[in-house]
């Protein structure tokens, strides 16, 4: 084998092989100007400044900043929410070292989303007195309750992933960014998923994964959404979490369908579409395969719910 | 950095005793190096050039390209969790346990999505990829442990994979259905590694709770401490599928960039 002659031919095929083989240079493209000296190990310092350098030099939509910062207060309200964890009777220890692991993830997005806004970002909600987990008392026992509280952990979960599904589109013209907002939406996908195996088991169940699933799913939810979810954890207050959005500013292409939508992409999806395989009869496998987004307008008005003033979030 | 490519001294096979004395531009170093990471590099360099070697399957590029990216993984999944319903774990497992209804789910799911793409793709003016071939030879299908891990593998990979596929998306429709279908993967691989070990559902190997992210993804610079998802570019992703995909369905997926 000559490795002279396989370098040269796949430089002559790939110019730039050696920039992608160092993954770190990737890093280093959207620093030019901030200085080539940062070494890795400076890198998580550097990241907020990154973020604002690309911000400023790529030509967005002025609503990118908007974008972000309605993301922030979502991530306020889910993080003072696992912050008050503590006062909330009846969970195993399983179930709060699991909330533990969730109020780090919503302190850290909260970190994360001031970081890339910078000067942009909104001040910090002060912990009392702008959220009211109560709804005004619609759910007297938010904080005290852990069935309550896991049902409401439901809802600002499931609102989450709508919610960054809704606006990645709004974002895809920076690319950073849209990647940023891809990487939080997952993680709020697995939220979801484990807060309802802990409604699905119990409260007080050391062994949430193993919770068996029945209908009506309001009560014992699986861990991904089936149809409207039964109108969610509070059936007359929590609908419009899973229900349809307002398409009026929605993005070229987009319809913000409820969860229990079966068309994706104009491919009606039945037993009757999908015959490779024999579904049960009924299968609800077709909306739950599909989350749905929503638009900023209706995670607004959901989370102003649970806003003192009732317009924290426009 | 961008030096000139097509160098005289690249484009020739340079005699070993010519060039010590001329300038060595940094690209050239590795074919003097001949050392560790001259070898490294050799080895990566022998991989790239493969992927265009005949019996890959090529995804393409532009959009059609990640949606045949997304339905290669889809029919991996589907492939998987299609296969262990015949494995003793699953046939083993009380049709009312939590187990086997979630596992139910995920096989109902992943072949929607498979099948879903194939049509997508069709009805886009684009040319799905082929049936592929999957190479299930590492994976017990009696074992609760190595279906399990194989299915955590699957699912983080696959959540992974769309995060890191996203900025290659033009079209704000595609986008958006990937978006509805990442996070439906997402709450399979919560509840599957809940299922291997209790409260895994997150962790800092598939996030940047504690440590900064080092993926391959451009556009993907997460630092410690932000607990965002590992996102994987279709490189990096492909050197793990590949692994459970027989000879002549590899995937090639130089295209997506």
């Amino acid at each position: 084998m000559n490795f002279f002659q396989i370098i040269s031919e796949i430089e002559k095929v790939d110019p730039e092989v050696y920039d992608r083989l160092d993954s770190r240079r990737s890093v280093f493209k959207h620093m030019t100007g901030l200085g080539q000296k940062l070494t890795a190990a400076a890198l998580p310092l550097a990241v907020g400044a990154i973020f604002n350098k690309v911000y400023a030099q790529t030509p967005v939509g002025a609503g990118v900043n908007d974008v972000l910062n309605f993301a922030l207060k979502l991530e306020y309200l889910e993080s003072y929410f696992y912050n008050n964890r503590t006062t909330v009777t009846g969970l195993s220890s399983q179930n709060s070292a699991a909330l533990a692991l969730i109020a780090t993830d919503e302190a850290n997005h909260v970190t994360f989303l001031r970081a890339v806004l910078g000067n942009n970002a909104i001040a910090a909600p002060a912990t009392t007195g702008v959220f009211d987990y109560t709804a005004k008392g619609t759910f007297p026992t938010a904080l005290t309750s852990a069935n309550t509280y896991l049902a409401i952990a439901q809802a600002f979960e499931d609102t989450g992933v709508r919610a960054y599904k809704g606006a990645a589109p709004l974002v895809m013209t920076n690319k950073t960014v849209l990647t940023a907002a891809l990487n939080i939406h997952s993680v709020e996908a697995r939220h979801a998923s484990h807060i309802r195996a802990m409604r699905r088991a119990g409260a007080s169940s050391t062994t949430p994964a193993q919770g068996v699933p029945a209908s009506p799913y309001t009560t014992a939810p699986k861990s991904w959404i089936v149809g409207n979810d039964g109108g969610g954890p509070v059936p007359g207050t929590t609908d419009a979490i899973y229900g349809a959005g307002n398409n009026s500013n929605a993005p070229s292409g987009i319809t913000f369908e409820s969860e229990a939508n079966t068309t994706q992409g104009g491919v009606a999806l039945s037993s009757s579409t999908i015959t490779s395989i024999a579904f049960p009869s009924g299968s609800t496998a077709f909306s739950e395969a599909f989350d749905e987004g929503l638009d900023v307008g209706s995670v607004a008005r959901i989370a102003n719910l649970f806003s003192v003033t009732g317009n924290y979030f426009g | 950095m961008s030096t000139t490519p097509n160098s005289d001294l690249l484009l020739q096979e340079p005699r070993i005793e010519q060039p010590l004395y001329t300038p060595i531009k940094r690209r050239s170093f590795f074919m003097y190096a001949g050392a560790t990471a001259g070898a490294t590099a050799l080895v990566l360099a022998g991989c790239s050039k493969s992927d265009s070697s005949v019996g890959m399957v090529n995804v393409g590029s532009g959009d059609a390209g990640v949606l045949n990216y997304a339905y290669a993984l889809e029919q991996l999944e589907a492939a998987f969790y299609t296969q262990l319903r015949n494995g003793n774990y699953y046939t083993g497992l009380s049709s009312t346990s939590a187990e086997r209804q979630i596992l139910d789910d995920l096989y109902y799911h992943e072949v929607i999505h498979r099948d879903f793409f194939k049509t997508a793709i069709t009805a886009a003016g684009a040319t799905p990829i082929k049936a592929l071939t999957p190479n299930f030879a590492n994976v017990d299908f009696n074992s609760r442990t190595s279906v399990l891990n194989t299915a955590k593998a699957f699912e983080d990979l696959g959540v992974a994979a769309y995060n890191g596929a996203g900025q290659y998306i033009t079209s704000s429709t595609y986008l958006y259905i990937a978006g509805k279908i990442v996070s439906v993967e997402a709450r399979h691989a919560a509840i599957i590694r809940d299922l291997t070990s209790d409260n895994s559902f997150v962790g800092n190997d598939i996030m940047t709770i504690t440590s900064a992210s080092n993926s391959g993804v451009a556009t993907n610079n997460s630092p410690a401490n932000s607990s965002l998802e590992r996102s994987l570019s279709p490189s990096e992703v492909v050197a793990t599928a590949n692994n459970f995909l027989a000879d002549g369905s590899k995937l090639d997926v130089s295209g997506l960039r």
